[in-house]
């Protein structure tokens, strides 16, 4: 039972006008002021219709919550993707983000499927892909819906090696694809001879070592213990991985030693990961997916489980409407370019690489990247005061990852999508920028706001079913 | 044109730091091409692929500064730029850690744990997620907003009860709890008064003249305008009816609302028998015959707020007199009543209503609407408070400006007799509206030529910060008639109208 307001001294709360807050404050009452700002009209009746349900969802949020904080993901192996995803039959390929057509797909997608179709021997040239892909003989499925994200144009094929992630506290498992390294690769639309036979090698040299090193460890690779410590070493485990590589690569080491690999692949193997500072990133996401699916399914949840782009479009699933996408417009990043490129030449926002940002990594933890402030123009207040804008939109904060600048503060932990569309407050993205053309790389990068309507959408959804 | 690679050996610096480096050089005028980067090999094809010529023996522990510009003068100026820019140290400040303001009351509530209540004053429409977070966030609400569905106000009642918690609205402007002022409220002497108002006004309007009388309040619990309507069934007022029966400082209670839905005025009753402290009953609108021939049964029923006043103030010892208002000239003519405060107007529309027909605003058939008031024969009160008047405007009590310049119209029309207004002080009203009210009233009075009068209620205490006895004053000497209680001002009125 909460106090009797007859008796106990008065605390307030005063959102909205402040003049009655100012009489207030001269009365000698504590006084918080909310920086209110009014939600457009259809989230505000979204809003309203949800108000009166507000226990039940808080409930629910505690619980998804709580699967997050739970979550354990351990890298156990890395398998070719046709053995884990059944559904990966020839001619169908995973992609990121929300379902999108041959026809609606951007640049840097339709080159990576043209790649991935050359790489499985669907193809035998770009014009032969297109034309297939236009004919309706390739099947186009979203990552998400078979557990898994890849960054980018993120696209899987059945031949392309999976790193594969349990999570010890759900039992639930998430697989990504392995990282290609930076350039001209499949992930940015590039498919040419170089890619083809990179992907060839992973495939066929990098995965077996991985895995039989793998193997030899004598417990599954604790990737949360990992991540946990590379974000107290700048990294925040999106568009800054080097730490958590560099973690990876001596947590293996021995193992790949123990390997009876030549010295030739080890080597290749090793200068392979040692020279791509993002290698653990597609590990980050992979555990992050493992995370938040953790949490998925939790009815009346209101608690974001997905948030993914395809070039196209921007998509989000809520923990409480299932398998449904809630999907807007995907957004042009804002950011630096490298030399000669600019704005005009960027690909819209694109790839499953914002499943950190959806478990409080990435863009939420950029307090603890100093180095990647400066994406933002910032200064590391700024970085800290971005972060701290966070909080208004989480449920509640993680255990496990902490942030040494905000004094051992635990991450953002639970998007609460009735809190984003109350507050305005956008989850905070930071983003590679892809070239639009497909094959040219990465020419950037910068922040993104994804879009409102999505986030309004959702809850709409919500309220549909968490009536019944 | 002209290119230049420079490359620095075994130079390192974070690559986010040259990538802004160039971007701000780019900038200078004459510059075609500034690109600081480590020599790695993707970064060394980037450079070849824009022309530049890097030689083969660099490594990725190297610095490449390429330059291109339209002369050699431009590519030394940016070449000596970028050295001396890498050799200082170039962090920006890191001094700005500001944060974020609370964006919800959840967040409020979070930070400082000595928040026990939400104060909600939002646009109408927006106020049902508010006071639902308020309640699971654990806190009291005051709600000044309306535009809440019945059935959700119901429903976050009912929720609230389970909770131990008062929400205290929607439409809620003014309550006293504790000591501390909500909305729109008197600076009242403390005392063993306690009322429980879906009227904000009403309640202000009996708190001034018991404190006159010199009884004090103990606490004046809003409930909101709708609490006593079928749908909400008078549920917040069932529970302030609870905690002042239980509070120690209240000796007498009085409820003050517009007629409740039947069911819930045959609940009060019950409710108000098993109190056990006097209540006093106060429906503002109830059309004579009131159950007086009930009175001495369960709690008294007061025949309008002067009438609650006197009642409580006898049953807490005090005496309330109203002084003496002497007779008006007589200025036929009709009856305009313009008010900032709804119970108010009702109330003296109650009166004037006694004795002719009158229209109103307020009305559920045929209101009257602003238009119409410039048009309209015979007697007419407006409520300036009214929903539908304070979309996108202050509320009357603290912008009164609609109010005062429909009050200049209608005092010039030649067949108004007299017009009656309010002025209410007290805090988070307007800061001096005898100031902005008495100058109108002089103009008004001498463009008639003394054939119209004027009569202001004004509505306050010797405490209140607008200073009464100098809003009394300026109105007195612009020659308006000053009266302390509407029902006294609307019976003045009918006097000086002709009405026996």
């Amino acid at each position: 039972m909460n106090g009797n307001l007859l008796i106990d001294p008065a605390g307030v709360a005063s959102v909205g006008v402040s003049l009655f807050a100012e009489e207030l404050s001269r009365h000698g009452v504590v006084v918080e002021r909310v920086d209110w700002r009014p939600a457009p009209t259809d989230g505000r009746l979204a809003l309203n219709r949800l108000a009166l349900l507000a226990q039940r969802i808080n409930r629910a949020n505690d619980l998804a919550v709580q699967l997050m904080q739970e979550s354990q993901p351990k890298l156990i192996g890395v398998r070719p993707a046709r053995e884990v995803i059944g559904a990966l039959e020839p001619g169908a390929f995973l992609h990121a983000g929300p379902p999108v057509g041959w026809a609606a797909m951007s640049g840097p997608l339709r080159g990576a499927i043209i790649g991935a179709s050359m790489y499985e021997g669907l193809s035998q040239d770009p014009d032969d892909a297109v034309r297939q892909a236009e004919t309706g003989r390739f099947k186009f499925i979203p990552c998400h819906d078979y557990q898994s994200v890849g960054p980018m144009a993120g696209v899987v094929s059945p031949s392309m090696p999976l790193w594969i992630v349990r999570n010890e506290g759900g039992g639930n498992v998430a697989y990504s694809t392995l990282n290609e390294g930076l350039g001209r690769v499949l992930r940015y639309g590039a498919f040419d001879q170089q890619v083809l036979e990179r992907l060839r090698w992973m495939e066929r040299v990098l995965a077996p070592i991985l895995d039989d090193a793998l193997q030899k460890l004598d417990s599954p690779l604790d990737l949360r213990a990992l991540m946990a410590q590379a974000l107290q070493m700048g990294d925040e485990l999106h568009n800054r991985n080097r730490a958590a590589t560099s973690l990876f690569l001596r947590e293996l080491f021995p193992a790949l030693l123990e390997t009876r690999e030549s010295t030739q692949n080890l080597l290749d193997a090793v200068r392979f990961i040692s020279h791509n500072d993002h290698f653990f990133l597609n590990l980050s996401m992979a555990a992050a997916k493992a995370t938040a699916d953790a949490a998925a399914g939790v009815p009346c949840s209101s608690i974001v489980v997905a948030m993914a782009r395809n070039g196209t479009e921007f998509g989000i699933r809520l923990s409480g409407t299932g398998s449904r996408w809630f999907t807007g417009p995907a957004g042009e990043v804002s950011g630096l370019y490298f030399p000669g490129f600019g704005p005009e030449n960027a690909s819209r926002d694109i790839g499953d690489s914002t499943i950190t940002e959806t478990i409080g990594l990435g863009g939420f933890a950029m307090a603890a990247a100093p180095a990647i402030i400066q994406f933002v123009g910032g200064t590391q207040g700024s970085a800290e005061f971005l972060t701290r804008s966070m909080y208004e939109i989480t449920w509640s904060e993680s255990q496990m990852y902490r942030i040494p600048q905000l004094g051992f503060r635990g991450t953002p932990l639970g998007i609460d999508c009735r809190e984003v569309v109350h507050t305005g407050i956008l989850p905070a993205i930071n983003t590679g920028i892809a070239h639009k053309e497909p094959g040219v790389g990465q020419i950037g990068a910068g922040m993104v706001a994804p879009p409102a309507e999505a986030f309004i959408a959702a809850l709409k959804g919500l309220a549909e079913v968490a009536r019944s | 044109m002209m290119d230049r690679v420079v490359v620095e050996r075994n130079t390192y610096h974070d690559s986010v730091l040259l990538m802004l480096l160039s971007e701000e050089l780019r900038q200078a005028p004459g510059v075609l091409e500034v690109a600081v980067l480590s020599a790695t090999p993707v970064n060394v094809n980037l450079l070849r692929d824009r022309g530049f010529d890097i030689l083969a023996d660099v490594g990725p522990n190297d610095l490449l500064i390429a330059v291109r510009a339209d002369d050699a003068r431009v590519v030394d100026d940016l070449v000596q730029q970028v050295e001396g820019r890498l050799t200082q140290h170039t962090s920006p400040d890191a001094t700005n850690t500001l944060t974020p303001p609370p964006a919800s009351v959840m967040s409020a509530a979070k930070r400082n744990d000595e928040i026990n209540v939400a104060a909600v004053a939002v646009p109408n429409g927006y106020a049902t997620y508010e006071v639902a977070s308020a309640l699971e966030a654990g806190l009291h609400v005051f709600c000044f907003s309306s535009g809440v569905e019945l059935k959700d106000e119901a429903a976050l009642k009912r929720r609230a009860a389970e909770l131990g918690l008062l929400v205290m609205g929607p439409d809620c402007g003014t309550a006293l709890i504790n000591g501390v002022p909500y909305g729109f409220v008197n600076a009242v002497r403390a005392g063993p008064v306690g009322l429980v108002a879906a009227s904000g006004t009403g309640a202000q309007q009996i708190m001034c003249l018991l404190d006159a009388a010199g009884v004090g309040i103990s606490h004046v619990i809003g409930v909101g305008s709708n609490d006593l309507h079928a749908d909400v069934g008078g549920l917040m007022a069932f529970e302030a009816l609870n905690l002042l029966s239980s509070d120690p400082r209240t000796q007498v209670i009085a409820i003050i609302s517009k007629p409740p839905a039947p069911a819930v005025t045959a609940e009060l009753r019950k409710r108000v028998a098993t109190v056990g402290k006097p209540c006093v009953l106060m429906f503002l609108g109830e059309k004579p015959p009131f159950q007086e021939k009930e009175q001495g049964q369960v709690g008294t029923i007061a025949r309008s707020l002067e009438h609650a006043a006197i009642q409580l103030s006898t049953l807490a010892g005090g005496t309330l007199v109203l002084a003496d208002m002497r007779p008006p000239s007589l200025t036929l003519g009709s009856i305009r009543g313009l008010f900032c405060g709804g119970s108010l107007c009702h109330e003296a529309m109650m009166v004037v209503s006694g004795a002719a027909a009158t229209r109103s605003n307020l009305a559920f058939d045929s209101p009257l609407d602003l238009l119409h008031l410039r048009e309209v024969k015979g007697h007419a009160f407006f409520d300036f408070g009214e929903e539908s008047l304070t979309h996108g405007r202050a509320h009357p009590m603290i912008d009164p400006g609609l109010r005062n310049s429909v009050f200049l119209e209608q005092a010039a029309l030649p067949d108004v007799g007299v017009v009656l207004l309010d002025v209410i002080l007290g805090y988070g009203a307007h800061a001096d509206p005898a100031g902005e009210l008495a100058p109108l009233v002089g103009r008004a009075i001498d463009s008639r030529a003394g054939s119209c009068t004027v009569i202001v209620t004004v509505v306050g205490t010797a405490a209140d910060p607008q200073g009464i006895a100098g809003q009394v004053s300026r109105l007195r000497e612009a020659g308006a008639l000053v009266t302390s209680s509407v029902s006294q001002a609307a019976r003045v009125a009918l006097v000086a109208a002709g009405y026996p």
